[in-house]
């Protein structure tokens, strides 16, 4: 078991990427941010990332394609996908290409580092 | 307690089966409002220009070539009918004329034959006169009267030896035309009997008259061998419309006849009267020569008209029949054609609205949709946003105001699942245009709804209360549609009470396969002759917004789902709009 989490949140929107990361680092997560698909890929490259919170509709790159390139380079990693209301659709596509959950925005942090843990230690 | 007998019930039977008959034929409900006015629908108009023109064009014909055919038979009957009256009448002029003629003869040649001398000889006389009886038949006496009028010689049953007739105005006329024949008198004997006379010029310029007395039976014998029907009448008048024999019907010998006398005619004739109560009869009558005699034969209209009265009703008969069913297959047909366009207009019209409906909803679902998704990622934000101010303000100590601080924050997140709510809400507004069967659970569903309409019923000061069966199962049906219903007849519900007032929703299971929502106000209610038509389409009460299709959607979504819908009413009390619905989706 882990003690120490290594989180990629991944989101198009920065003051949402820059708030959770805030929050997990307060919550002694190591956390990173990235509004790109391009800075993810790159920052998982670089770190050693356990968990992954993945918006799964962002421009420029679909969040699906996303995950399946980070489960293509790091089949490790754990994708936890974040969606809106109404797109519970795609999370579903999500699990089935290799995402450990979803959760529904606006998230509770809390729960969200729940599942975090138990993805890690899957 | 009230009881119907058999008789009863197979009169109401029969004219209900009337009643429908008479609807399949003359179709009602026709009508629409305008302006609180009735007036014929569209259809009703159709229907009235269909059965006319069809009508006009099939019935027209039959009924000309009907009176065609009336006159052409009256006609070919009159022909008919005259014709043996004709025979008759002019067998009876020969007849009569040469009786007449017969008797003249056999006076005029006894007078001829013998001379004065031998004629005043009683016993000669009398001789000639049973020779004339014998020979002739009808002779009563016969008397040789000279040229002074006297009576010379007389052989009969009377006394009338001596008698002068020089004044009577028989013997003038015989005294001019050498015969004489006169009208049917009394004798003394009080039998009707006429006179026959005839002159014999000697050469010194005096003359003779020899005269008979004929007894009116011979013409009786001769009327009465005619056979005529009991209708019909035969008799004789004279010039001046005196009865000369016994008719039937009109009156005695020597009284008047009811008929006026005929018009002068040396030929038998037939003429069409009419009496004084407009009946129509024949009359046939012939003047017989050299006598003041007209015979006359009258036949009524029963004897005459009896074929062609038949003939009439008969073909009057038919004339109804064939126009009656014409009528009725026309009527039925055009019911049936009309009917059929109106069903088609109306499903038309249906599908139309549920089109635009459907369109309508659709825009809105996708705006909603679209917003929805909008408004997630700010919301995603300013949750952790908040989140983060909550986090710093506990790891800090001293913070000043901290409760005051956190409360703010939690009040913030609050807010934030409020916004969620309604986000999800517009979610599932938009996903009910998608049709599929899932697993529903009818409270929440229920609940779901009235946080559309919670609003709305707040400010109209209505209150709402829901109630339900612990074991309520959940069902399988469409949510999309069923939120429609529940929303349809919410809404009604809500317009209904306009002044406040409550809304009772209650579920429960009705049976193993069935639950039951009954859905009540205790509004105005609905009046019984609306409660009928309310599931129609088109039919409205709201003049002004009202489609008439909300529950006409309504219920057809029902039977889309294999349920139904039923409404109570009573007019002061509320409405009740009882929805059932199968728990398992039914097979298609």
């Amino acid at each position: 078991m882990k003690n120490h989490l290594r989180v990629l949140v991944i989101d198009d929107e920065e003051e949402l990427v820059s708030a959770l990361v805030e929050r997990m680092m307060l919550r002694s997560i190591d956390a990173y941010g990235a509004i790109t698909a391009r800075e993810a890929l790159r920052k998982l490259q670089e770190e050693d990332i356990d968990v992954v919170v993945l918006d799964v509709k962002m421009p420029g790159m679909d969040g699906l394609e996303l995950l399946k390139k980070i489960k293509v380079k790091h089949p490790l990693v754990q994708v936890i996908l974040l969606t809106g209301r109404g797109s519970e659709k795609e999370c579903e596509v999500g699990l089935a290409e290799g995402a450990f959950d979803y959760l529904i925005k606006p998230i509770d942090i809390e729960e969200l580092i729940g599942r975090m843990k138990l993805a890690a230690n899957s | 307690m009230e009881t119907i007998s058999r008789k009863d019930a197979d009169r109401l039977a029969i004219r209900d089966r009337l009643k429908s008959f008479v609807r399949r034929v003359i179709p009602g409900g026709w009508w629409e409002r305008e302006n609180g006015e009735k007036r014929s629908s569209r259809y009703a108009r159709l229907w009235r220009f269909t059965v006319l023109i069809t009508a006009g064009v099939s019935v027209t014909p039959l009924i000309i070539i009907t009176i065609y055919d009336y006159y052409q038979y009256r006609e070919a009957f009159r022909q008919e009918m005259m014709y043996p009256i004709l025979r008759l009448t002019s067998t009876m002029k020969h007849s009569m004329e040469f009786f007449l003629e017969e008797r003249r003869s056999a006076l005029a040649y006894i007078i001829e034959d013998k001379s004065f001398d031998e004629l005043a000889d009683q016993e000669i006389l009398a001789r000639i006169l049973r020779n004339m009886k014998n020979t002739f038949g009808g002779f009563v006496d016969v008397g040789l009267i000279d040229s002074t009028g006297k009576q010379r010689t007389y052989v009969g049953p009377y006394e009338l030896q001596g008698m002068n007739y020089q004044e009577q105005d028989w013997f003038n006329e015989v005294k001019l035309r050498g015969a004489y024949v006169s009208d049917v008198f009394m004798g003394y004997r009080k039998f009707p009997h006429f006179v026959v006379a005839v002159k014999h010029e000697r050469q010194n310029g005096d003359f003779y008259v020899l005269r008979a007395t004929i007894d009116t039976k011979v013409f009786n014998h001769q009327i009465y061998s005619l056979g005529l029907r009991p209708a019909s009448d035969a008799f004789i008048i004279n010039d001046k419309g005196i009865f000369q024999t016994a008719s039937r019907f009109h009156g005695n010998v020597l009284t008047p006849a009811p008929i006026p006398v005929p018009p002068y005619s040396n030929r038998p004739e037939v003429v069409e009267e009419y009496d004084g109560s407009g009946n129509p009869y024949v009359l046939g009558y012939a003047y017989i020569d050299q006598s003041p005699f007209i015979f006359v034969v009258v036949k009524g209209p029963e004897d005459l008209m009896e074929n062609w009265l038949g003939l009439r009703r008969r073909m009057f008969g038919f004339l109804a029949i064939s126009v009656g069913i014409i009528l009725l297959l026309i009527m039925g047909t055009s019911s049936y054609l009309v009917s059929r366009i109106r069903d088609a207009d109306l499903r038309q019209a249906k599908a139309l609205h549920h089109i635009q409906y459907s369109n309508k909803m659709a825009s809105i679902g996708r705006l909603a949709a679209g917003v929805a998704h909008e408004v997630n990622n700010p919301l995603a934000i300013i949750n952790e946003k908040a989140g983060l101010a909550k986090d710093l303000i506990a790891l800090s100590n001293g913070f000043p105001q901290r409760e005051k601080f956190e409360k703010l924050m939690d009040s913030i997140l609050a807010s934030v699942t409020r916004c969620s709510t309604i986000t999800h809400r517009l979610l599932g507004f938009a996903k009910r245009m998608d049709v599929k069967t899932e697993k529903i659970d009818l409270e929440a569903l229920i609940q779901e709804v009235l946080g559309f309409v919670e609003k709305e019923a707040g400010y109209r000061n209505i209150a709402v209360s829901v109630r339900s069966d612990n074991t309520l199962p959940s069902i399988e049906s469409d949510r999309g549609q069923l939120q429609q219903v529940f929303l349809n007849i919410i809404n009604n519900a809500i317009e209904e009470l306009e002044g406040g007032g409550q809304i009772d929703i209650l579920l429960r299971e009705q049976d193993q396969e069935t639950v039951e929502i009954t859905i009540s106000d205790n509004g105005r209610g609905i009046p019984e002759e609306h409660l009928h038509h309310i599931f129609e389409p088109f039919f409205t009460t709201k003049k002004d917004y009202g489609t008439g299709l909300g529950l006409s959607i309504t219920y057809g979504i029902m039977e889309k789902l294999g349920g139904g819908i039923s409404v109570r009413s009573k007019v002061g009390q509320g409405t009740s709009f009882i929805v059932a619905l199968p728990i398992r989706k039914p097979p298609l």
